[in-house]
Formats: C-alpha cells, structure tokens, sequence
C-alpha cells in the first residue's frame, strides 16, 4: 500500500509498504532515514522516539497506515523544528521544514564539535555534546526527541519532570547522569533566552 | 494483510462485521509487539485511530463514559478527579511513549491478567460498551474477563466506550514490580471505597488467571465496617480487621510461579497492598468526613 504523510514539515510518500510494516521501518528502510534507531522493537528502548502530531511515540509500535496524513518529526529534522518554535511559535507544514535529501545528510556537527563546523544544532543537541552525554549514540535520538518535547511542555522542570518525560528511554553506556545534566543545561539556557 | 482503514464508528463496525476475523488496532502497543515479533499474522488489520469518538469521554452524572482509544496520558491529565483509581493505574504503564499512545479499550482487548486498567476498573465498578452492527450491549466488567487473556466480546463486536463509576470516595491502586517504570506488574491491587453505599470494593491483578475481585474480603470488610460503625464515627479501622481483610484479599488469589514472581510471594504481596491501600483510603476518607462532617 501506499502511505502520505508530512515528515519534519514536508509531504512525503512511501510506496510498497507492507501492511504490518512499523513506521519506524518506512522512516528508516524506505525513506534513508536512520536516525530513529531500532532496538528492541516493542516499545522497551525508547530509541524509535518520533513525534507523531505533536506527541512522542514509539515509532516502532506505530503501523505505518496509522501515519497516514499524520505529521512526523524524526531527529533529523528537530533542529529545525526547534528553530521554527523559537522564531515563529511553529511552522505550518510545508512551508518550511527539513527536506528528504537534507534530512538524509542531516549530521549532527555542533558548534563545540572538533569539525567546527556550526550546522546549527536544537538547543537540546548543543546541551548533550556540551555536557557530555553521548556515548555510543545509539539512544541519544530517542532522548533528544524525548527531552525537546518535554521542554516544551515544561520549561522550568524539577528533576523528577525529567526523569519522568525520560523514563520510556534507555542508554547503556552513560548511566544518565550526563543526560540529567545535559537537559538541565538545555533548561537553564532556554530560561535565559526568554 | 489488508489495511482496513474506516473513518468512522459506522464503517468500523460495518469492516468488523464483514471480517470477524479482522484484528483491530488503536495505540498498537500489544498488536505491534505481536506483529514485529511474527506472534501473529492476521489477515485484516482494522485501524481505530481515525475513529474520533473513540477519543472522547462524556463527565456524566454517575459515570464517565470514557472511549475506547483515549490514550493513558489523558486519563492521568484530565480525570483524575472522577477517576483517580484508574488515573493512578494509568501512570503505573510502561513509560510516556506508551501512555501517549495505548489506553483502557487495548488493555480490555488484550485481557491479560496484567493489564494496570483491570484492578481499578473492577474497583471502581465499570460496564464495557460492546457494540457490533446487531446492536449495544453493557457488559459488566465483573463478567467481561473470561479466561487467560480472554473477554466476553463477540468476533463481531468492537468496545466503544468503559462507564466507569464516577468516584464518591477514595481510591488506591498499588503495584508489584522491580523498577518504577517500564514494568509489567507481579501483581496488582485496586481499591475503592464507596462512602454512598457504604461498600469497598476490591481488584486484584496478575494474581489469578483473570483479574478478580477479592469478593469475600469485601463482604467481611462492609459487614465489619457496618458494625462499628465505621462510616459514621470515622474512627481508625481496627488492626485485626484490617488484617482479616488483607487476609481474605491474599487468599482470594489463584496464582502460579512464573519468570516475575512465585505463587506464595504474590499471595503475600496482595495481602500487604490490600492491608495498606486500605490504610490510605480510610486515612483519607476521615480526613474528608472530619472537614465535611465535624467527624472526628
Ligand atoms: C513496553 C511496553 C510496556 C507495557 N507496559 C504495560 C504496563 O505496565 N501495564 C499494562 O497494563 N500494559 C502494558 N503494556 C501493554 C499495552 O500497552 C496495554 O495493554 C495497552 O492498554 C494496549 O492499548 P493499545 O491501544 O495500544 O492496544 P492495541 O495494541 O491497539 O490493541 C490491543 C488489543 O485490543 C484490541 N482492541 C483495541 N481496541 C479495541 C476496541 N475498541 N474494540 C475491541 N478490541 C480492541 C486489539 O485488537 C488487540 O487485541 C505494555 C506494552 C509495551 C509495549
Ligand atoms: S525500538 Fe522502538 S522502543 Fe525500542
Ligand atoms: S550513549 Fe550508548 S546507549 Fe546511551
């Protein structure tokens, strides 16, 4: 069957798909992808995180016809996402957004990082690479989704927000410490902006 | 596979009638697993999310009709007051992802003696509203689960909505398992009190083929709590009642040993909830009668 949908602010459409295919699958198999990680494929990891109208999800656990005319952001585009909340409270799809082919070359190069290069990265990204709470990276996506979303909700959040909003989400290498710490700093610093 | 896709109540269950066989799928979060995992095959999926009375819920009188798909997350966000034994049972699911996704009408499908919804609904007194192009029914939840994830719908039924009794007391839920979130329960305990009837009522999850209510323990508790005239005096249940009650809860339990926990632990386990859910609500439904009523 085929599958519409708006994915980080664009329309795009996948074709073939099975229909008890995920839309984590469609994301990464058939639309190039792979930031969305697959771990566990049921919903234990958290590392599929995706918004799907608005609302994080396990992108694993979503069949792909669900999406239908439905509205994806995958890590890919969050830097962009983030960005338009910022500027404009938003962005209606389509007018603005992260392109397929951007999004498949979408590397994340802070303005920290040894490249120097300054792709501009989610305020939440710049805060994992500050405080150091990439590891491996493998649950850094699902986390990054989680937080931003979380921030959104919650600007000023205690300890228990973040742990709560973060609960759905495993890493194996950081021990979260460093995850705590890098959603505080994304919390401080978007204090100071306003 | 066919991906059937109806954009309203109607045609879903003109799709379920059509197909009997058809699986249906709200938030996915047991059909996927399922489906990811090669468990299951089914020839139709019938997707639910595009159903938007499935999403709402009606505050009326003596019931919340709450709908089918309303995800876990809106449960804790908007009825906790009418609900708080279900509200409670919400958050203790998995984690955000999940709860934002999954809700009470796929725990009922599922049936699994596990579910979090099951306790508290059968705390609270619920009926589930089965529908299918013959017509509505009210199933009692007491006569909804049948067997080892089993209910009582037909292959042509879809659940529409769960009336579950709005509060007029407080309510507990209480739940075993290794770490805060992410866990399937070892087992599960769900109470209510009902100041208006003068009755307490019970649930019991993971500790038994089906969720149960613990019925002896509730008739010896309402008959002890009449009495001493519990209700009216507001006075601090007395240690050997609770205990008799916590007693009768653990005994009410059919459980096995499995990969979570043992039978004689599950047992002991809904004593100690049933006995401390208790403490709580009584706790708390003093402190309202003393405010409302001058009691002391
Ligand atoms: C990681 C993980 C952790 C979990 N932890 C918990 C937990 O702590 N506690 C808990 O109780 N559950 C847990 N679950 C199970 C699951 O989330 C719940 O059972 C949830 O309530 C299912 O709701 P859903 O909308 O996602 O159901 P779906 O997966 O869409 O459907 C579940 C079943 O119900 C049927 N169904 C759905 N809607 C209807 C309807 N309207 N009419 C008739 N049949 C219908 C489906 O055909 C299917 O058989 C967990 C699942 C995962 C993946
Ligand atoms: S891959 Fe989806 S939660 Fe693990
Ligand atoms: S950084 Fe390796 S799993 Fe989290």
């Amino acid at each position: 069957m085929r599958v519409n949908f708006t994915v980080n602010g664009r329309p795009q459409d996948a074709d073939d798909v099975w229909e008890g295919e995920s839309l984590l699958y469609v994301l990464r198999e058939r639309m190039g992808l792979p930031g969305s990680k697959n771990a566990c494929e049921q919903g234990e990891c958290g590392s599929c995180t995706v918004r799907l109208d608005g609302v994080p999800v396990c992108s694993c656990l979503v069949a792909a016809g669900q999406a239908e005319g439905r509205d994806v952001v995958t890590v890919e585009g969050l830097a962009d996402f983030a960005k338009q909340r910022a500027e404009h409270g938003g962005c209606a799809a389509g007018a603005c957004g992260t392109s397929l082919q951007d999004a498949q070359q979408w590397q994340a190069r802070g303005t920290d990082s040894q490249t120097g290069e300054g792709t501009q990265l989610a305020p939440i990204q710049q805060a994992f690479i500050d405080a150091g709470a990439v590891q491996c990276g493998f649950c850094t996506p699902g986390l990054l989704v989680a937080a931003d979303e979380m921030l959104e909700r919650t600007p000023n959040p205690t300890d228990a927000d973040i742990r709560e909003a973060l609960s759905g989400n495993l890493c194996r290498c950081t021990g979260y410490e460093k995850i705590m710490d890098a959603v505080r700093l994304a919390a401080a610093r978007q204090g100071e902006a306003v | 596979m066919d991906f059937l896709r109806p954009a309203s109540w109607e045609e879903a269950l003109a799709a379920k009638a059509e197909h009997p066989t058809a699986v249906p799928i709200a938030g996915g979060t047991d059909v996927m697993v399922e489906i990811n995992f090669d468990h299951r095959r089914p020839e139709y999926l019938l997707d639910l999310t595009r159903v938007a009375d499935l999403y709402e819920w009606e505050v009326g009188e003596e019931n919340v009709r709450l709908g089918a798909s309303v995800p876990y997350t809106q449960i804790m966000e908007n009825l906790r007051p009418e609900l708080p034994g279900l509200a409670l049972a919400s958050h203790t699911v998995a984690s955000p992802q999940i709860r934002n996704r999954g809700g009470v009408g796929g725990n009922l499908g599922t049936a699994s003696p596990a579910g979090d919804a099951h306790p508290a609904l059968l705390a609270a007194g619920a009926e589930v509203e089965a529908e299918s192009v013959r017509g509505t029914r009210l199933i009692p939840i007491d006569a909804f689960y049948t067997g080892v994830k089993r209910n009582a719908l037909a292959p042509d039924e879809l659940i529409r909505a769960v009336h579950v009794k709005k509060a007029d007391g407080p309510q507990q839920y209480s739940k075993v398992g290794t770490r805060n979130a992410m866990v399937i329960a070892v087992c599960a305990f769900g109470l209510a009190l009902h100041p208006e009837t003068r009755t307490v009522r019970t649930g019991i999850g993971s500790a038994a083929p089906t969720p149960v209510r613990a019925k002896t323990a509730e008739e010896f508790l309402n008959a002890a709590l009449d009495e001493g005239g519990f209700w009216d005096n507001g006075k601090v249940i007395t240690p050997s009642v609770a205990k008799q009650f916590a007693d009768l809860c653990a005994a009410a339990c059919n459980p096995i040993d499995d990969v979570r926990g043992t039978a004689s632990y599950r047992r002991h386990a809904v004593g100690i909830m049933a006995r401390r859910t208790l403490t709580w609500t009584w706790e708390s439904y003093r402190g309202t009668a003393a405010r409302s009523e001058g009691v002391a």
